[in-house]
């Protein structure tokens, strides 16, 4: 019998699991093509322009929400919740464009979104924002994010969400969730040369840290941007705004390291030279 | 007085892998630069009380084990409950331990829970006094040093940014198996490991050198057809006789989710770059690839880089490359696989 897929699904096949509350935590970084210059900031580094720059949802977040919202239209009755921390402004920038993708609910904290914050805070911060959410049901629950983000990239920040949570069972560079019917959910994750580890879980709660997924970014939407509006502008004007304690945390020699290279530009060789060059320098 | 513990894990077999003796030299280098220290070792996993003579020589005291049929597979209830029980006995303020998957899944959790902190993808320490990290933020496009008061305060650094340490000497002079209380958790069993689907290992971190294929290859050439089976071969032929690992461009590996002509063997596993990898291999060879700034902070690790592009004024041009050739990938890597 075919494995019945609940994220990365195939088409028709019916799952008999349902019913979960996905939590999806997520948060905004530059877009990747922006230029990236650290300024000082008043407790810890900045992004020179910081506020100016154009911004994206965490590319390894989005992957989860997409994820999240696949597993959600697949499982009736399954709710999805996007908990993100930013600064307000560049939130509601940003919803304009996701909110058409795929249907969920904003749990916004308007504050800091850079990448030299501390994650132990900052989980605090998003654990308290998750346990806030109405009817909560940690029997059904589905802790998704980013296996690392864009800004900080430690891969820290879920992990202590889930402790924080008393989730004890977590999954870290989760490429599949699968799951056939009667049996626990089957999970892949990244581990070391290029394989997954394949693991089965009986139950939720789980944290799930995404890497890519299998699934492309979903196009434009305008009824579901239209019907997620309807909730997400009040939850971005009621963020109530959030500090983050820097602790004993300091920074310094931070900076863009130099890395031009003298690129010798080679155009009039033939491609036997090309090649004899490149087997020489393969060899040395 | 500080006290630094060196935290690593056995494989399946009971064997330290490179990455261990990686995290012990960084163990070492940061009791170096706080001056008078302990140090001791925790290993967990298959045969660890075993492995523990393979830090002989070292200077640790005392090594900490958790071995045992719980422990010998990696997953997040047991690993974090060994990792949190080794740290409450060794005491330690400081705790270095090899950056692998399995560690990775666990430690910030287990920062959590002595209440501590921790960096990842530590890849030095910096100068000065005192102790500072050095890790690169916003994937790999700025470095910083990093200080912190909070202890214990947990390092995890990234496999190959430290000289493995060799040597030998007189075995620690004590080890102690300590007690874990797994929590009564729904059970998650590891079944096991599952391989490209190609059957081929394509990503090889170990490797000298690393080859990567841009969308290029898939895209109509010259003669005014795509060759993407003739790209498989070529690749695949060259990753043999280099002994190479295989990487791709972000937009390579989409177009498989997009149904376009595909690598078959290339996955987002293969990913390099801004929302990919950051592999560490002495050489770098990008083919069909147009080195954007998104892709080529994944070459942040990767010392002598070379490209092959038929446009003379690509990202690899702007000083991203040692060497660029302007020519076709088809024909060079053709010609290349036959000298090799």
């Amino acid at each position: 019998m075919p494995s019945a897929r609940i994220c990365n699904v195939k088409e028709g096949i019916q799952t008999s699991m349902s019913d979960f509350q996905i939590v999806v935590c997520g948060s905004i970084v530059p877009d990747p093509l922006q230029s990236l210059e650290p300024a000082p900031g008043s407790e810890v580094p900045v992004l020179k322009n910081e506020m100016m720059l154009p911004s994206v949802l965490d590319p390894w977040a989005a992957h989860a929400l997409y994820e999240a919202a696949n597993l959600a239209k697949q499982s009736e009755g399954s709710q999805v919740w996007l908990v993100s921390l930013g600064p307000k402004a560049k939130l509601q920038q940003l919803m304009m464009t996701l909110a058409q993708k795929v249907p969920f609910q904003l749990v916004a904290l308007d504050g800091p979104a850079g990448g030299f914050t501390d994650s132990f805070n900052a989980s605090g911060l998003i654990a308290e924002a998750v346990k806030g959410i109405p009817g909560l049901d940690m029997s059904r629950l589905l802790l998704f994010g980013g296996w690392e983000s864009a800004s900080r990239g430690a891969g820290s920040t879920l992990q202590m969400v889930g402790e924080r949570l008393g989730i004890r069972n977590q999954f870290q560079g989760v490429d599949e969730l699968e799951v056939k019917p009667g049996e626990p959910m089957k999970i892949l994750e990244r581990v070391e040369g290029g394989k997954h580890q394949v693991s089965t879980c009986q139950a939720p709660p789980a944290v799930l840290g995404w890497a890519t997924g299998n699934l492309p970014e979903p196009p434009n939407n305008p009824q579901t941007g239209m019907m997620n509006m309807r909730t997400v502008m009040p939850a971005i004007q009621q963020a109530g705004p959030v500090s983050l304690e820097t602790g004993g945390l300091s920074y310094s020699d931070v900076k863009i390291p130099e890395q031009k290279r003298q690129t010798r530009i080679v155009k009039d060789m033939s491609t036997e030279e090309v090649a004899r060059e490149l087997v020489d320098w393969i060899k040395e | 007085m500080e006290k630094v513990l060196l935290l690593i894990h056995t494989d399946g077999e009971g064997n330290l892998h490179k990455s261990m003796m990686e995290a012990l030299a960084a163990a070492l280098a940061a009791g170096k630069r706080l001056g008078e220290v302990r140090l001791c070792a925790g290993i967990v996993g298959a045969g660890a009380s075993d492995a523990a003579d393979k830090l002989a020589g070292s200077g640790i005291e005392k090594v900490f084990t958790v071995s045992g049929d719980d422990f010998t597979a990696s997953r997040y209830s047991s690993d974090s409950a060994a990792a949190e029980a080794v740290c409450r006995a060794a005491d330690a303020s400081i705790v270095v331990a090899a950056g692998t998957s399995r560690w990775n899944r666990v430690l910030s959790g287990v920062a959590f829970r002595l209440g501590g902190r921790i960096d990842t993808h530590v890849t030095g320490f910096g100068e000065g006094d005192g102790l500072s990290v050095s890790r690169w933020f916003y994937r790999q496009r700025i470095l910083a040093s990093v200080q912190r008061s909070e202890r214990p305060w947990i390092i995890s650094v990234d496999p190959g940014s430290f000289q493995a340490w060799s040597g030998s000497g007189a075995p620690p002079v004590e080890t102690e198996e300590v007690e874990v209380n797994l929590p009564d958790v729904p059970e998650v069993e590891v079944i096991g490991e599952k391989t490209p689907a190609a059957g081929e290992q394509t990503i090889k971190p170990d490797a000298e050198i690393l080859l990567v294929a841009g969308a290029g290859w898939t895209k109509i050439q010259r003669d005014g057809s795509a060759h993407a089976g003739e790209a498989e071969t070529l690749i695949l032929d060259f990753l043999r006789k280099a002994q190479a690992s295989l990487g791709g461009s972000k937009s390579m590996v989409d177009q498989a989710s997009e149904g376009e002509a595909v690598i078959s063997f290339m996955t987002h596993l293969n990913q390099i770059g801004q929302t990919g990898s950051t592999p560490r291999h002495q050489k770098g060879l990008a083919t069909c690839c147009h080195g954007e700034e998104p892709h080529a902070v994944g070459w942040r690790f990767i010392n002598e880089r070379r490209a092959i592009n038929l446009d003379p004024n690509c990202g690899w041009a702007q000083g991203k490359a040692d060497v660029l050739y302007i020519s076709d990938s088809f024909e060079v890597l053709k010609k290349v696989n036959e000298m090799l």
